[in-house]
């Protein structure tokens, strides 16, 4: 079993949650198709370390994950609006 | 014994090698397939074959068929979905038919017939579905019900007071099974009998290009020019891909399988459950290959987790109670890149020369050969033939994608 620590319901079965995919900026209102079309396709895919939606299925609570992809080591969770958010993946907060 | 391989054992010669030693590198390929796979080496065979074109070179980071084309579940079949899809497998399936004879390489080509068992009303209309879809075009595929199931497959636990009975099954005849390393081995003999360079341990670090174009590769073991690139690396497509500045609609996900310990021969069909997560088939030496859905979430790592092998094992022991006290021989995993629509992703891309072959998920292996035949026309004409056309990589700008979920082999 793998856990992962959901910043609101604690240490969790990982089996629990469901990776919702890669935080990526959203088109602005004034976007055209192209934009809309590469916003819900395209992935960075990347083999490393990354950051992610996650969601906890029995609490319906959404979060974010920095992950590393190679390892398969959960780095650090984070509530969305978390201060330490502030940093772009990879710095600044612990792995 | 036959004589000829008893005469074989006396010779004093060491046995022949099938591929030729490693070159050097050439200065310039008209074409550079990325990935020693049966993708790559397939494409380099029919390149070289029906199209002239020899001066090919395919490059390996690790070894020939290392990667996808080692640890796959070696299932053959065309029982697809959409109208694309089912008539694309099928042209596969007849390619694999014929693969020894063109080869001169025994692939061990073994046709089982296929079950896709439906535990669900909703999976009895998908299968029913499925059958006049196939049938439509061409492709052998009925709807039979438990006591057809029971003549295919004695040894299923039909009982209807199992947790999930089965109601139904789609049955298609042509499904087979493969020695899925010889269809690699077959086509890079034949590729390099034609001419072919086939370099391993050479890792592509880098694509040249020029304003749109694409004129080069950069190797560890130095650069070439190129007339065309095509890369065929699944399991690394993003990562290749972003060498050559392209983002993928690709998620790189594991794949588990293992074996059991080898048993007298009792399961002559291909087994797939959808609702059970899970297919198995019995080699010819007598184990059970099975294989569930993928893992969860995106990952690069080849691990095993006890979560797939729980989940399958009790699976398995609701369609064959009996083989509860059997072992697990081996367990491994592939990286698959799957896709939204859970179709491949073939042809050019917005980098000119550059071809993509690419979203195999977990259903690359059973088009290898046309695949292959097909990208090598793709890249001699400049442009994708009919069949391969509707698996662009530009159906996704334009939101025309390919649904094949409802004839992936297992719930993902």
């Amino acid at each position: 079993m793998k856990i992962l620590q959901c910043p609101l319901n604690g240490p969790r079965n990982i089996s629990e949650f469901v990776c919702l995919g890669e935080v990526k900026p959203v088109p602005g209102p004034d976007a055209g198709v192209a934009q809309w079309a590469d916003f819900v396709f395209m992935e960075r895919n990347a083999a490393g370390r990354v950051r992610e939606w996650w969601l906890h299925i029995a609490t319906n609570y959404v979060f974010l994950v920095d992950r590393d992809t190679r390892s398969d080591e959960i780095l650090a969770t984070y509530r969305i609006g978390d201060p330490r958010l502030q940093h772009p993946t990879g710095e600044g907060s612990a792995s | 014994m036959p004589l000829g391989l008893l005469f074989q054992g006396f010779r004093r010669r060491p046995p022949q090698r099938i591929l030729p030693a490693a070159k050097p590198l050439r200065q310039r390929y008209d074409v550079v397939i990325i990935g020693g796979g049966g993708h790559g080496l397939a494409t380099a065979y029919y390149l070289a074959k029906d199209h002239g074109i020899r001066n090919v070179a395919v490059l390996e980071k690790g070894y020939l068929a290392g990667g996808n084309t080692a640890r796959n579940t070696a299932i053959v079949r065309s029982n697809y979905l959409t109208v694309e899809g089912v008539a694309f497998y099928a042209e596969s399936v007849s390619l694999f038919a014929n693969l020894s004879h063109e080869l001169d390489f025994n692939i061990m080509y073994s046709e089982r017939g296929h079950l896709t068992l439906a535990h669900t009303d909703a999976a009895v209309r998908t299968a029913r579905w499925r059958a006049e879809v196939n049938k439509h075009l061409g492709v052998n595929s009925e709807l039979i019900g438990p006591e057809e199931i029971a003549r295919i497959c004695p040894r299923l636990n039909l009982s209807r007071h199992a947790r999930y009975p089965i109601l139904a099954a789609l049955y298609h005849p042509p499904g087979a099974i493969v020695r899925h390393d010889a269809v690699a081995w077959g086509y890079a003999a034949a590729a390099a009998r034609l001419g072919v360079d086939i370099h391993v341990r050479t890792e592509v670090t880098g694509i040249a290009t020029e304003g749109n174009r694409a004129i080069g590769v950069e190797t560890s073991r130095g650069t070439m020019h190129a007339g065309s690139i095509l890369q065929a690396v699944a399991g690394s497509s993003s990562r290749v891909a972003e060498l050559a500045g392209l983002r993928l609609p690709i998620r790189t996900v594991p794949l588990q399988a293992c074996v059991s310990q080898p048993l007298k021969p009792f399961l002559d069909p291909i087994i797939v459950s959808g609702s059970l997560h899970i297919y198995v088939s019995q080699t010819a030496r007598g184990e059970l290959v099975m294989g569930g859905a993928t893992d969860p979430y995106p990952l690069y790592s080849s691990r095993s987790t006890l979560e797939f092998k729980e989940g399958l094992m009790a699976h398995m022991l609701e369609l064959f109670p009996f083989l509860a006290e059997v072992k697990v021989m081996r367990q491994w995993a592939g990286i698959a890149d799957m896709t939204p629509d859970f179709s491949p992703v073939m042809g050019a891309t917005p980098l000119q020369n550059y071809f993509i072959d690419a979203g195999w998920g977990t259903w690359g292996f059973k088009a290898t050969p046309v695949c292959g035949k097909r990208l090598a026309q793709t890249i001699a004409n400049g442009k994708a033939p009919d069949l391969i056309q509707p698996f662009a990589l530009d159906r996704f700008a334009n939101f025309v994608q390919i649904g094949e979920r409802g004839a992936a082999s297992v719930g993902h």
